[in-house]
């Protein structure tokens, strides 16, 4: 590992100061000398692996301001202090109420020690787990830009058939993620150039033709807080995730759904897709394709076929595509079952 | 438990040179009080400049002067000589160095020493009592037979105090889902779920 300075800002603005002193405006947060860190299981992870190389620290975790430690339940919605830990969340009582979705998305990502260490910002935030970017003698597009990508014609069994280029299709292996795309959240940033508030869907950026341009977000920004809007109906939603294993393993394929439900008939439904694609994938055809439906197992396979209507299967990753869209019905039918 | 006493009183020989030598390199790191008079006063950090941490490991205060890479699980280890605790993968995926920080289990490998300036730290070593008395959890593993090779043990140990004090022990469901982090390569799993079960009520609050 590279040796680095180690400092605990002790307010927002003193961390985005240092964070501002240390890098420049075009520097991506991924690769700046100066980064932040929270819960640390990805990114002291990838410092031991050599993929991510800061020469400072900035640790989040002496912030003083309250507000990124709470979760806030409000008419407006639910508010999440970034510095939450994901297990936190997926134990509150309002949150598993509420938004069904959100606390399964969070129990059923990652082992209980990491639910303690992990913040709920540096969660959406994390990095692909591709093997071939882990593993730093391999070429990768996303770790050393136009290197290559060895994932093309490598096993590429865990990789996405949604949002790839021919540059990257590294998977997005979050789950979170899937239920605030899912419910339209709005994530809070706060850096140099003032806050922001940024729509949930555009905080990751598809591979494209630069995947090391993971997020929107600059360098010396801090994502402050996650605002999930009010949605008294979310309370008929669940995630559903499919994995080689039971517990503690990535996504094959997941699928966040949100129903309105008139009867059977499909008023609204909100619906997003993990471990199939780059990014955290919101499915609005298959959304549309349910709008006013009478939601039964015909019409959920017909919503999954639009969902995975533009997807680009590799050598070993065919099968998530049959198996996304089994998921995606699954998820549908349990959903529209729910008792509420 | 009194920190050279405690490394020493492991019994067999091999066991005895081990903690001998760590315990003497421990000394190292510790810092004096003439080596903090010499710590360099200036205000910004510098690449390699070590770092001062405070722990609370076992409730025996410790300061040591670290190299800001050094893993909360290599301090115990190689600072400390506290050896219970594991190193697996030191990736963060097989829960053999799982410790309790401020009472809630955490993965010591993925975290970095400094990071834990001024925490309370909860080792295997630290959960018997003075007279020798195991925890509950400790006895439940021995009666259940929850272990062949040992390796996880103090990883699974402290790992399943963490899951009964979350309020994730209700049904032998839950405990293997919410002790899915700790890997168990002798695969003694149905007696692991035992072990807590029988420990839970015990366990609570202790």
């Amino acid at each position: 590992m590279r040796p680095f300075i180690y400092e605990q800002p002790t307010d927002i603005s003193a961390a985005v100061a240092l964070a501002s002193n240390f890098t420049t405006r075009d520097d991506q947060p991924t690769r700046a000398n100066a980064q932040f860190i929270a819960g640390g299981t990805n990114l002291a992870d990838y410092m031991k692996l050599g993929v991510a190389e800061p020469n400072r620290l900035l640790d989040l975790n002496r912030l003083e301001e309250q507000k990124l430690r709470q979760i806030r339940v409000t008419e407006d919605g639910i508010r999440f202090g970034a510095l939450v830990r994901m297990g936190e969340a997926a134990d509150h009582r309002e949150v598993k109420a509420r938004y069904p979705v959100i606390a399964d998305s969070l129990r059923l990502a990652a082992s209980g020690q990491i639910r303690n260490m992990a913040s709920l910002a540096g969660n959406v935030l994390q990095r692909t787990r591709c093997e071939y970017f882990r593993e730093t003698s391999w070429a990768c597009n996303k770790r050393v830009p136009g290197s290559g990508c060895a994932a093309m014609d490598g096993f590429n069994r865990q990789h996405a058939v949604l949002g790839g280029s021919d540059a990257c299709i590294a998977t997005y292996h979050g789950d979170f993620a899937q239920a605030l795309i899912a419910l339209d959240a709005v994530v809070h940033a706060e850096g140099s150039r003032g806050a922001r508030k940024i729509p949930f869907a555009k905080l990751h950026r598809q591979p494209g033709d630069t995947p090391h341009i993971e997020t929107d977000l600059a360098a010396d920004e801090i994502v402050t807080a996650i605002e999930v809007p009010a949605l008294p109906w979310a309370r008929r939603s669940l995630y559903l995730k499919i994995r080689d294993r039971e517990s503690y393993a990535f996504a094959l394929a997941s699928a966040a759904v949100a129903l309105d439900l008139d009867g059977e008939t499909v008023r609204e439904a909100r619906i997003a897709l993990g471990g199939v694609a780059t990014v955290p994938w919101r499915a609005s055809v298959a959304e549309d394709a349910l709008q006013g439906k009478k939601l039964d197992e015909a019409s959920a396979g017909a919503a999954a076929d639009a969902a995975f209507a533009e997807a680009q299967p590799h050598q070993h990753n065919a099968f998530k595509i049959e198996l996304g869209k089994r998921t995606l019905v699954r998820a549908l039918l349990e959903t529209r079952d729910m008792k509420v | 438990m009194s920190q050279p006493s405690a490394l020493s009183t492991n019994g067999l020989s091999r066991r005895k040179f081990m903690a001998g030598t760590v315990s003497a390199a421990a000394a190292a790191p510790l810092l004096t009080s003439t080596a903090r008079a010499e710590a360099p006063t200036a205000t910004q950090p510098t690449l390699r400049q070590p770092v001062v941490t405070s722990l609370r490991i076992n409730k025996q205060a410790y300061e040591l002067s670290l190299d800001t890479r050094t893993s909360l699980l290599d301090a115990l280890r190689d600072h400390i000589g506290l050896t219970g605790t594991k190193k697996g993968c030191d990736h963060g995926q097989c829960g053999a160095c799982t410790v309790l920080v401020d009472g809630k289990r955490v993965l010591s490998c993925l975290s970095f020493a400094v990071m834990n300036d001024g925490k309370d730290v909860t080792t295997i070593e630290g959960l018997a009592s003075t007279d020798g008395k195991l925890h509950p959890m400790q006895q439940a593993f021995i009666d259940q037979d929850a272990f062949q090779c040992g390796y996880c043990t103090p990883g699974q140990i402290m790992s399943a105090i963490g899951c009964v004090n979350e309020g994730h022990a209700d049904s032998e469901n839950d405990i293997r889902d919410y002790m899915s982090g700790n890997i168990c390569r002798c695969a003694a799993y149905p007696n692991i779920v035992a072990a807590i079960l029988q420990a839970r009520g015990e366990t609570r609050g202790a």
